[in-house]
Formats: structure tokens, sequence, C-alpha cells
């Protein structure tokens, strides 16, 4: 168990920071967005101070910071980087990149809603839209979750079965710019946690030249790598929970694909990512109370996707219902919603179904509205219909 | 180290290095790019002075030097870009079609 157990009161974006001084990457290229800024502001001060050892690459947009960490990635340094929102978009083709190529980036995506109109708050229009980039996908509630995400990211990324870049999430604002409690570990644990870079074929070895990123047009493997890289996910899930357990060990937190809250006994479910599961487990309380029995599902890894994990957690309820801070336009439902069907369906879990869109642009979610939500499915579960369109959360004007 | 891949047309996707990573050096020679060419450059001997302009100027390399002096091009890989040709002080080099050297004779 963790010796360190100082607590301490901070933002989710110092919560990181601190964290990335504590890996001590080699390399760190970063172009600053709001709400992510203050992350790599930090680093960049502990690089000037000279605590850590990194070489911070200044760039002059988020293209350029993905290709610089694809570079240092290439050559062999462990790398990191941070984004949100539109940098995060501009960052799109590079991110495809980095995954074909197998590099272990470790990235930290605050997240913020994409425009227009413009706006600055929190949705996960970003990291949702980037879900078939082939990189690892982890979502976090709160600042200390962030925290160790971020501590056991090379773990992932790094290891022989999987070597793909990772990227970890948490609500803009909500958690970025909010103090809460965060108790890390000492310097020592997480260095001795994540271990040296394991060496794998790169750059700037002289005596072993490769090539990296050659054109594949005219003879045809595309296919394959491809495949290769689809099989790699599919090898990270396992590899995955045993880095949570082994991170449970050193620290007394366990983390699972899907963090499940009184689910043994639920007649409805709702699954909630991200900071909002914190409010929803609150009003489950409080509707457990008066006899509702509500269970919640908190999925932390969304890609590589747990559809088995999905379809076991939900075998025994009458309906559950998927919240979505990101909508699909003109597609059935938000993101998360279609993939949690798609798992009940290819394992023949029935359970009456609805997709609630919520948060976008920041819209606050308030305990009401969660309610509504769970009293919904109660109806539901008592022999209500329930509708195939989406329903909206604190929509205005309806 | 030498890259085997005499049988890669079955490789299926576990064969293959991560990220298409290629784990060896020099091998692009392998790879014939002279037929993306669609003018020759021809030397004319009698008029080259063995400035060696052209071995320099060749962006790929596919102009034959032996003993110090230029002998051949290296029509397998050479492109037909023509720099040679323009850059050459003596006006030795002509860029003429392919279609040339490949018209049936009668």
């Amino acid at each position: 168990m963790s010796t360190a157990t100082k607590l301490m009161a901070v933002t989710g974006n110092q919560a990181v920071a601190l964290a990335m001084k504590q890996l001590n990457p080699d390399v760190v290229a970063a172009y600053p967005i709001t709400p992510q800024t203050d992350v790599v502001q930090t680093f960049s001060q502990y690089v000037a101070d000279g605590v850590v050892k990194a070489e911070f690459v200044t760039v002059e947009s988020e293209h350029s910071a993905m290709s610089a960490c694809i570079g240092s990635a290439a050559a062999g340094a462990r790398t990191m980087t941070a984004t949100s929102s539109a940098g995060f978009a501009l960052m799109w083709e590079m991110l495809f990149i980095a995954a074909s190529m197998r590099l272990p980036i470790v990235m930290t995506t605050v997240n913020r809603t994409l425009s227009g109109p413009i706006n600055i708050h929190c949705d996960h229009s970003d990291s949702m839209g980037g879900r078939d980039t082939g990189w690892i996908q982890i979502y976090n509630e709160d600042a200390q979750e962030a925290y160790d995400a971020t501590v056991m990211g090379f773990s992932i990324a790094e290891h022989a079965d999987v070597r793909l870049p990772l990227m970890n999430m948490y609500d803009g604002f909500i958690i970025s710019g909010a103090i809460g409690p965060l108790r890390p570990l000492s310097d020592d644990e997480v260095q001795a946690f994540v271990g040296d870079a394991p060496a794998y074929p790169s750059l700037l070895q002289p005596d072993s030249p490769v090539t990296f990123g050659p054109f594949d047009g005219l003879h045809g493997w595309y296919f394959e790598h491809k495949v290769a890289q689809n099989r790699a996910m599919e090898a990270a899930l396992p590899v995955i929970q045993a880095t949570y357990d082994r991170f449970a060990e050193l620290t007394g937190r366990q983390y699972n694909h899907l963090m499940t809250y009184d689910m043994d006994d639920a007649e409805v479910a709702l699954v909630v990512i991200g900071s909002a599961a914190g409010t929803a487990r609150s009003v489950q309380a409080t509707l457990r109370a008066q006899g509702i029995k509500v269970g919640i599902i908190k999925p932390r890894t969304f890609r590589p996707f747990p559809s088995a994990e999905f379809a076991q957690a939900l075998s025994g309820v009458k309906a559950v219902g998927v919240m979505d801070r990101a909508d699909s336009f003109g597609a059935q439902g938000g993101p998360l919603y279609l993939e949690v069907l798609a798992a009940l369906y290819q394992r023949g879990v029935q359970a009456k179904s609805v997709n609630f869109v919520y948060g976008l642009g920041g819209r606050d979610l308030y305990p009401n509205n969660i309610e509504d939500a769970i009293r919904t499915l109660k109806d539901a579960a008592d022999g209500a219909d329930l509708p195939q369109s989406r329903i909206y959360l604190n929509l205005k004007g309806e | 180290m030498k890259w085997d891949i005499s049988d890669i047309k079955d490789w299926g996707p576990g064969r293959h290095e991560l990220g298409a990573m290629i784990p060896e050096a020099g091998n692009a020679r392998l790879y014939k790019t002279g037929g993306w060419r669609t003018n020759r450059p021809v030397r004319d001997d009698d008029k080259c002075t063995q400035c060696l302009f052209c071995y320099f100027f060749c962006p790929d390399s596919s102009v034959i030097v032996e003993g110090q002096k230029v002998v051949d091009f290296d029509y397998e890989h050479c492109k037909g870009c023509g720099i040679c040709a323009e850059e050459c002080p003596a006006d030795c080099i002509a860029m003429i079609a392919e279609i040339e050297f490949r018209r049936p004779t009668e």
C-alpha cells in the first residue's frame, strides 16, 4: 500500500500536470487551448525550473504538436501531450498516423465541445468524434481518476501486446478547473510503477536502421496492418485490466473497465461517463431510499469497448438508459448508446433501452434531470413504453 | 539485418512489422522505378567533357560512374526528370521520348 497519504486540494489540470512531472517523460510537445492550457503551462514551468528532464517543444498548432510527438516517439522517446476541442480536431489526421505507426504516446484530452456556435464548455464531442482514430480511450470522473489514469498510461500503451497510443479524458472546467481532493503517489512510487520504457525498434539507432511511415499504395498490405491494429486493441482489454489491478495493489484504488454501483439487484440501470456519474450516484442514493432499485454503470474504458462486460452487467435489468454527452447527427443515438445496444443485441440480452442526451456545450445537468431519467426507466420496467428517439435532458423550450 | 520477404505475398496481419516499419536499410534499390519514366536521358559520349555535373545533380543516384567517368544511366531507377540534361554544361544529354525506344521496328 502506498506510503504517500498526503491529501492535496488541486484542479484536475494540476493533478495531471503533477502526474506528468512524476512520470518525467522525455518529450512533451503541446499547444495551449482552453480548458487544457494549464496542464502544459504548469508542465512548462517544471521544465523551466529544471525539475523534469523533458524536452518541451513549443509548436505552432496541434497538428504540429501531434506530428512532433510522432517523430519523438518514433525516435524511441517517451512522449506526452495534451489538448481539447478544436485542438483535438486539428490533430485529427495525425492521430491516425500515431496509432497506425503503433507509437505509445500518452495524451490528456480535456473534454470540450466542438464549434459552432463557438463554445468553450464541456461535452464529449471532441474525443467521442475521435473514437475510431485507433487510440485507447479512458474516461475519468474526477481529478483523482485523471491522475491515476495518467500514471497508468505508459504501462498500457507500451505493453508488448498493445503498442498503441492512449488518451485520457476528463470533463473540461467541471474537473479541469474545479478544485478537488487528490491523494498523489510519491515520485519514487510513480517511477517504480511505470518503470523504464521498453526498447522497441526506433529511429536514431544507427546500428540497426529502420524506416517508419513507408508508402503502401502499390504493394497492398494496408488491410493487414489495419487488422493487426484492431487485434492489438482486443489484446489491450486484458492488459488494461491487469494494469488497473497492479495499480490497486499499490494504492488500494481498484479500477475496472466498467465501474458498477449497486448493480447486483438493479431493476433499472443508468450508464453514464465522466463527472456526471458523481451526480448520478447521489440521485441513486435518494431513489434507492424510496425503493427504486436503480444501478449505475460508469464506463472507464471506451476503446477498446468492453462489450462482454456490458452484456454481463446488464443481463438482469428490465430497462437501461444510456447517457451521452455527445450526439451523433443522423444516427439512432449518441456513440455510447449505440455501442451498448450492439453489445446487448449480439449477446442476446433483452432490456428496454433509451438514449439520454445531455450537457451539450456545457449545459448543466441537475439532480432532478437525472431523477426524471431514472423514473422514466422505472416506468418502463413497470410496463410503459420508451421512445425510440433520444430524450434530451434540460433542453430549453420543450 | 537481412529482411527475408520472399513469401511476403502470403503474409497475414500477424507477420508484418508493427506499424509497417521496414527493419532494413538500403532496400529501396529493390524497388524499380524506371517504369515511371516518359523521357529517357541519352548521353553523347563524343560531346561529354566528363565534368560529372549530371552525377552530382541526379536526385536518384541514377548516373553510373566508373573510374571517375560517366559510363551510363541506371534506367531501372531513373525517373526521367531531366535535371541532368538541364544542368549539363556541354549540352550532351538529350531527353528522348520512351515511345521512340518501344516503337516496333519494321
